[in-house]
C-alpha cells in the first residue's frame, strides 16, 4: 500500500503504560520444511515458478484423497514437546470453510477443537529493568497442524491490495505446504515491556524451531509469520497484581503478518500507542484485524470480525484420525535438542560473557552467529565485538535483522573469523581491521583481500615503535613515574600517543608492553 | 432441530456467496427446513455409550512418506481454469474485504 494511508491519532507510549495494561495474544504460523506438502506429494520448493508444484489433491480436483505427511506430523510432535506441550492421544483435522480464492477446495484443512498439542509454556529471557534478566513465561495455548494457503496477486488495483483490484491471479505453490500454528494464552503482567516480551518470545520460538530443524523460520520468506493480538484494560495496579489481574480484557484488534522480530515489537507498540487514543477519546475498539506498514511504521484498518468469520468447521471425513502412541511420542522427545535456555546458559558459560553481555547478543540475534564464529577460529570477545559493531548497526539502519542483512550481503561467520585472525595474527590493528570491516560489508571482498587491496598491514619495524616509545616516555615524565610506582592503568595515555606517533601504524598491545617493559 | 429460521438461511446464503431472492429464501427454508428434519432422525438412534465418529473405518495414522511424486505440469494444472494469466489461476475480485 501507499503511504496515504489516514493517520490514527496516538498517544505517547509512556503516557498509554501510565493509564493502561497491554495483553497481547501471538499467533506464529510456521512453515514446515517438509520435502512435500502435507496431505499429497508435490514439492515444496521456495520460488519455483507459479503452478509447478500442484497437484490434483492441493488443487481440490473432484475425486483426489488426501494423506497425510508422516515427517509433518512428527515435527508437529516434535514442536509440542519443545514448547512442554501435552501430545493428543488422539486428533482430527476439520475443514475451515470460507469463501476466498487462496485455497482451491474453498476450505483450508486445519485442526480445530482437537490440536495434536496443547497446554504448554516456552520461557523467554527479558530485559530486567535493571541491568540483568529475568524469566517471562509464555503460555502455550495449542499447536495445531493445517496447510499454507496460495499467493494472490491483485490486479488493477492501485495499491497491490484488494480493494480496487479488478481480478485476482493465484499461484498454489504454496497452498498445502505444512504450516504449524503455534498460539499462547493471553500474554498478561508485561506491563511496558509488553512488545519487548513479544519480540522475546519470537526471537525464542525462532531459535527453538531452528534447533528442532523443522523449518527455515525465514521471517523475510514467510516462512514464519505473526499475527499479534492486542488489547489494553485499565490500569489499576502493578502489571501482576492481583487486581489487575482481575481487570477483564479489552477487546481485541489483531495485527496481521508482523513479519520481523522489530517489527513485532514495533507494532504492538504502535497498537498499545493507537488503542489508548481511542479508549481516551471516549470511543470503543473496534474487533478487527490490522495490516502492519513496515515503511512508516503504523497500522491500517482491514477487515473487521463479522459474519465472514463464521468457518463452519466440522471434522474433515477425507482423513482419518491422527493418534500419535505413546511410544512414538517418547522416541520423538528423546530427539529433542539441548533446550535453547539451557544452552544460552552453557554459552554465556563458555563464552565468558556477562548477563548484560549476553542479553545485547540475544537482542541482536547474534548468538548463532557468534558460535559459528568462535566455531570458524575467533575468539568470544571478538566475534561478539564484530557482529554487535558495524553490522548490527546496518542492520538497524536498514530496518532489518542482523541474520537477514549478513545472509543479503554474504557476510558470514568464517568472514568475521577471517577478520579476526588478521588481528591476532599481529597483521592488522584494530582501527586497521575496522577499515578492512567497512571494505568488507560494502562488497569489496573478504577480509584478506580487503587488506591487500587497501595496503593494511602493520608495521612489524619494532625499531620504530621503540624509538616512539622512547620519545613519548621522554616527553611525559611524570606519567612514567606514576607507572613506574605501579599505576599500570595510567600506561594508557601514553600508548595513545605511541600510536598517534605511529599513525595508527602500530600494534597497541606491543606499544603496552615495551612501556611497561621499559618503566618497570 | 427443525426450527430453521429464514434469517438462518440467509446468513447461510451470505456465506456461501449465493444471491436469493425472497421467494427463493422462503422456499429455501421450507425445502432445508424438511432435510434437516429427515437428517435430524438420526438423532433417534439407540446409539447408547457410542461415541461420535467422523469416519466409517476403524483407522488411524493413515501416513505417507516424505517423499516427493511429480507433480501437474503448470500448463495441466491450469487446463480446466475458466480465466488464466501468468501462468496463474485468474479470479475474480474479491467483495471489498479481506
Amino acid at each position: 500500500m501507499t503511504t496515504t494511508h489516514q493517520a490514527d491519532a496516538v498517544v505517547d507510549y509512556d503516557e498509554a503504560l501510565s493509564r493502561f495494561d497491554p495483553v497481547m495474544g501471538l499467533e506464529v504460523h510456521v512453515e514446515l520444511h517438509t520435502n512435500t506438502k502435507m496431505f499429497c506429494g508435490c514439492p515444496t520448493e521456495f520460488g519455483a515458478e507459479p503452478n509447478s508444484q500442484v497437484c490434483p489433491v492441493c488443487l481440490g480436483l473432484p475425486g483426489a484423497l488426501p494423506v497425510v505427511n508422516e515427517k509433518a506430523v512428527e515435527s508437529a510432535i516434535r514442536i509440542g514437546l519443545a514448547l512442554n506441550c501435552e501430545i493428543a492421544s488422539w486428533c482430527r483435522f476439520a475443514r475451515k470453510n470460507y469463501f476466498y480464492p487462496d485455497m482451491p477446495k474453498n476450505f483450508q484443512t486445519s485442526q480445530y477443537d482437537e490440536p495434536i498439542a496443547f497446554e504448554g509454556y516456552l520461557d523467554v529471557d527479558v530485559d530486567d529493568g535493571s541491568g540483568g534478566t529475568e524469566v517471562f513465561r509464555v503460555e502455550i495455548e495449542r499447536a495445531h497442524m493445517e496447510e499454507d494457503t496460495g499467493k494472490s496477486l491483485h490486479i488493477g488495483g492501485a495499491t497491490g491490495r484488494i480493494h480496487g483490484a479488478d481480478h485476482s491471479l493465484v499461484d498454489y505453490n504454496r497452498a498445502g505446504i505444512p504450516l504449524i500454528e503455534i498460539v499462547t494464552k493471553p500474554l498478561v503482567g508485561a506491563g511496558a515491556r509488553a512488545p519487548e516480551v513479544a519480540k522475546a518470545y519470537v526471537a525464542a520460538l525462532r531459535e527453538l524451531l531452528r534447533a528442532l530443524d523443522v523449518s527455515d523460520v525465514k521471517m523475510e520468506q514467510g516462512s514464519m509469520r505473526c499475527d499479534a493480538n492486542v488489547s489494553l484494560r485499565a490500569k489499576t495496579g502493578e502489571p501482576t497484581s492481583a487486581e489487575q489481574l482481575a481487570v477483564p480484557l479489552g477487546t481485541r484488534t489483531e495485527t496481521k503478518n508482523v513479519n520481523s522480530l522489530r517489527s513485532v515489537e514495533r507494532a504492538i507498540r504502535y497498537e498499545i500507542s493507537r488503542h489508548a487514543a481511542v479508549l481516551d477519546s471516549g470511543r470503543s475498539i473496534l474487533q478487527e484485524t490490522r495490516h502492519w506498514h513496515e515503511d512508516t511504521g503504523v497500522t491500517t484498518s482491514g477487515r473487521v470480525k463479522s459474519d465472514a468469520d463464521d468457518y463452519r468447521y466440522f471434522p474433515e471425513p477425507d482423513l482419518v484420525p491422527v493418534a500419535p502412541s505413546r511410544e512414538l511420542v517418547e522416541a520423538l522427545a528423546a530427539t529433542l535438542p539441548e533446550p535453547p535456555a539451557e544452552r544460552r546458559k552453557r554459552l554465556q558459560n563458555d563464552w565468558g560473557y556477562s548477563d548484560l553481555e549476553m542479553r545485547d547478543v540475544y537482542n541482536a540475534g547474534a548468538a548463532e552467529l557468534i558460535e559459528q564464529t568462535v566455531a570458524a577460529g575467533a575468539s568470544p570477545a571478538a566475534a561478539r565485538k564484530w557482529w554487535l559493531g558495524e553490522p548490527s548497526r546496518r542492520a538497524n539502519e536498514e530496518a532489518t535483522d542482523l541474520v537477514s542483512y549478513a545472509a543479503g550481503i554474504g557476510f558470514t561467520p568464517a568472514t568475521v573469523a577471517e577478520l579476526d585472525s588478521l588481528v591476532r595474527s599481529g597483521r592488522l590493528n584494530d582501527s586497521m581491521a575496522r577499515e578492512v570491516l567497512s571494505g568488507v560489508l560494502a562488497g569489496e571482498g573478504g577480509p584478506t583481500a580487503v587488506a591487500d587491496a587497501k595496503g593494511l598491514e602493520l608495521k612489524q619495524d619494532d625499531g620504530a615503535l621503540e624509538a616512539a616509545v622512547d620519545v613519548v616516555i621522554a616527553a611525559n615524565p611524570d606519567v612514567a613515574a606514576k607507572i613506574s610506582d605501579g599505576k599500570v592503568a595510567a600506561a594508557g595515555a601514553l600508548i595513545g600517543q605511541v600510536m598517534k606517533a605511529m599513525k595508527g601504524q602500530a600494534d597497541a598491545g606491543k606499544a603496552r608492553e615495551l612501556i611497561l617493559a621499559k618503566l618497570q | 432441530m427443525s426450527s430453521l429460521t429464514r434469517a438462518d438461511v440467509s446468513h447461510l446464503a451470505g456465506l456461501a456467496r449465493i444471491e436469493l431472492s425472497d421467494a427463493e429464501l422462503d422456499q429455501m427454508v421450507g425445502e432445508l427446513g424438511v432435510i434437516i428434519e429427515s437428517v435430524a432422525k438420526v438423532q433417534q438412534a439407540p446409539i447408547g455409550e457410542v461415541a461420535p465418529m467422523s469416519h466409517p473405518l476403524p483407522l488411524t495414522n493413515v501416513t505417507r512418506p516424505d517423499v516427493v511424486r511429480p507433480s501437474l505440469t503448470p500448463a495441466q494444472a491450469l487446463s480446466g481454469a475458466p480465466a488464466s494469466d501468468q501462468q496463474r489461476f485468474s479470479v475474480p475480485r474479491i467483495l471489498d474485504e479481506e
